[in-house]
C-alpha cells in the first residue's frame, strides 16, 4: 500500500468468494470514570469532520475565487483519459474570449504546466510529491503564484487518479470528470465516489470509439445510476466533436458562477 | 483514498484539542468510519499508528465506530441499509438514492489524560 495516501493494494472484497477478513465487530467501549480508573481521565467530545481542516481552506479559496469573480473547475480523471489535452483545447478555444490561469497536479514533472504554457496560459504546477490528489491548502499555496484571471476561468487539473481526489474539496464551482472511452465502461461503478461528486462527465476520445468495442450508452448508464443528475458530453479533444457543447457548459456555469459556489 | 493525510488531519484535530483542553496523553481515540465514506478501515488503522508518532496520542488506541450505509430513495422515500451509493431502490427499482447516513469521516471522541 502507498505510505503516503492508503491508495494501493488493501482492497478487501474479493468477488467470487467469501469476503474475507471480515471486520471484528466494533467495541465501542463503556467509558470509564476518572474516579473509577484513580487516574486523571477523561473523556473528549469533539465530533469533528475529518476532513473540516481542508473544507476551511476551501471555504476561504471559494471566497477568494468569488472575490474576483473567477469560475473554477476541478478536472479529474485517470492517467492518461486525455486531460491535458482536453485542456489545452479548451483554453485555445477561450483564451481571446476571456481571462484564462491553470493550476497543474501532478507527482512528479512540469511537463503538464509547459503544455499548458504553450497556450499563452499561464500556469502554475504542484508537484504532490508521493502524494495522489490536491488539497484546498495546496491551492491556496499555488495562487499567489499565478496572475489571477480577474472574471475569467481557473482551470485545476487534479492529479490523474479516479480516487482520492474526489473527496477533498478544493473551492472550485463544480467538479469534472474525464472518463475516456479507452478505459472500460465499468469505471463509473468501480470508482463511484469520484462520479457522484462530478457534476459534468466529459467521454473523452469519442474519435477512437470505431476500433473500439466500448459501449457508451452502458457507460452513461453506469455513470447515471451513481449520479442520477451528472451532465453527460461525448466529446474528441482530437477532433474537435463535442467542444461545443463542453464549451457552452461552461458558459452557462459562468453567467451564474456566483450562485454555482 | 486517502488515509495517511486523512490521519494527519486526526492528529491535527487532536492537537489542536490538546492545545485548547489542556491534555497530555490521549488513551483511545474514537473514529467514526462510515461504510460509504471512501475511507477504508484497514487502511486508516496502517496509518493511524504512523501519523500519531512523536503526537500526543502517539501510543492511543484506535477504536473504529463502523456505521453502515443508509439511504433514501427520491421517488418513492423508501429508505434502507445500503453497501453501495448506486444500488437501486429495494422498493421501487430506482437509482440515484440519496445517503443519509454512513458517509460521515468524523473524530467522535478522545480519553485523555
Amino acid at each position: 500500500m502507498c505510505m503516503t495516501c492508503g491508495c494501493g493494494s488493501s482492497e478487501v472484497l474479493i468477488r467470487g468468494r467469501k469476503p474475507a477478513a471480515k471486520q471484528a465487530p466494533v467495541r465501542f467501549r463503556l467509558h470509564e470514570s476518572a474516579a473509577d480508573s484513580g487516574h486523571a481521565q477523561r473523556i473528549v467530545k469533539l465530533e469533528q469532520d475529518i476532513l473540516s481542516e481542508n473544507d476551511r481552506h476551501a471555504q476561504a479559496n471559494r471566497r477568494h475565487f468569488q472575490q474576483h469573480g473567477m469560475l473554477v473547475l476541478n478536472l479529474m480523471s485517470s492517467p492518461g483519459s486525455g486531460k491535458t489535452t482536453l485542456l489545452v483545447r479548451t483554453l485555445e478555444a477561450l483564451r481571446d474570449s476571456c481571462a484564462l490561469a491553470v493550476i497543474e497536479g501532478d507527482q512528479q514533472t512540469e511537463q503538464d504546466a509547459e503544455r499548458i504554457r504553450a497556450t499563452g496560459v499561464p500556469a502554475v504546477q504542484i508537484n504532490t510529491g508521493k502524494g495522489c490528489h490536491l488539497d484546498a491548502q495546496m491551492v491556496g499555496r499555488a495562487l499567489p503564484e499565478l496572475p489571477l484571471p480577474q472574471g475569467g476561468m481557473l482551470f485545476i487539473e487534479n492529479v490523474g487518479n479516479l480516487v482520492c481526489p474526489a473527496g477533498f474539496d478544493l473551492g472550485e464551482a463544480a467538479k469534472v470528470v474525464v472518463l475516456s472511452v479507452t478505459e472500460g465502461e465499468d469505471k463509473p461503478l468501480k470508482y463511484p465516489d469520484m462520479f457522484r461528486a462530478a457534476s459534468l462527465m466529459l467521454l473523452n476520445k469519442c474519435d477512437l470509439l470505431p476500433y473500439l468495442s466500448f459501449d457508451v450508452d452502458q457507460a452513461e448508464a453506469y455513470a447515471r445510476r451513481v449520479n442520477p443528475a451528472l451532465r453527460i458530453i461525448r466529446i474528441s479533444a482530437t477532433t474537435g466533436v463535442g467542444m461545443a457543447d463542453w464549451l457552452a457548459w461552461l458558459q452557462a456555469l459562468r453567467t451564474k458562477a456566483p450562485e454555482a459556489t | 483514498m486517502h488515509e495517511m493525510s486523512l490521519a494527519q488531519s486526526v492528529r491535527e484535530i487532536i492537537e489542536a484539542a490538546a492545545h485548547e483542553q489542556g491534555f497530555v496523553r490521549v488513551k483511545t481515540v474514537w473514529l467514526e468510519i462510515g461504510r460509504l465514506s471512501c475511507v477504508e478501515a484497514e487502511a486508516m488503522r496502517f496509518c493511524f499508528s504512523a501519523a500519531m508518532q512523536g503526537s500526543v496520542a502517539e501510543d492511543a488506541e484506535l477504536e473504529i465506530v463502523d456505521t453502515p450505509g443508509r439511504g433514501r430513495c427520491p421517488q418513492c422515500g423508501h429508505e434502507a441499509q445500503i453497501v453501495q451509493v448506486y444500488e437501486a431502490c429495494a422498493q421501487c427499482g430506482s437509482y440515484g438514492l440519496q445517503v443519509i447516513d454512513g458517509d460521515a469521516m468524523r473524530v467522535k471522541e478522545l480519553e485523555v489524560e
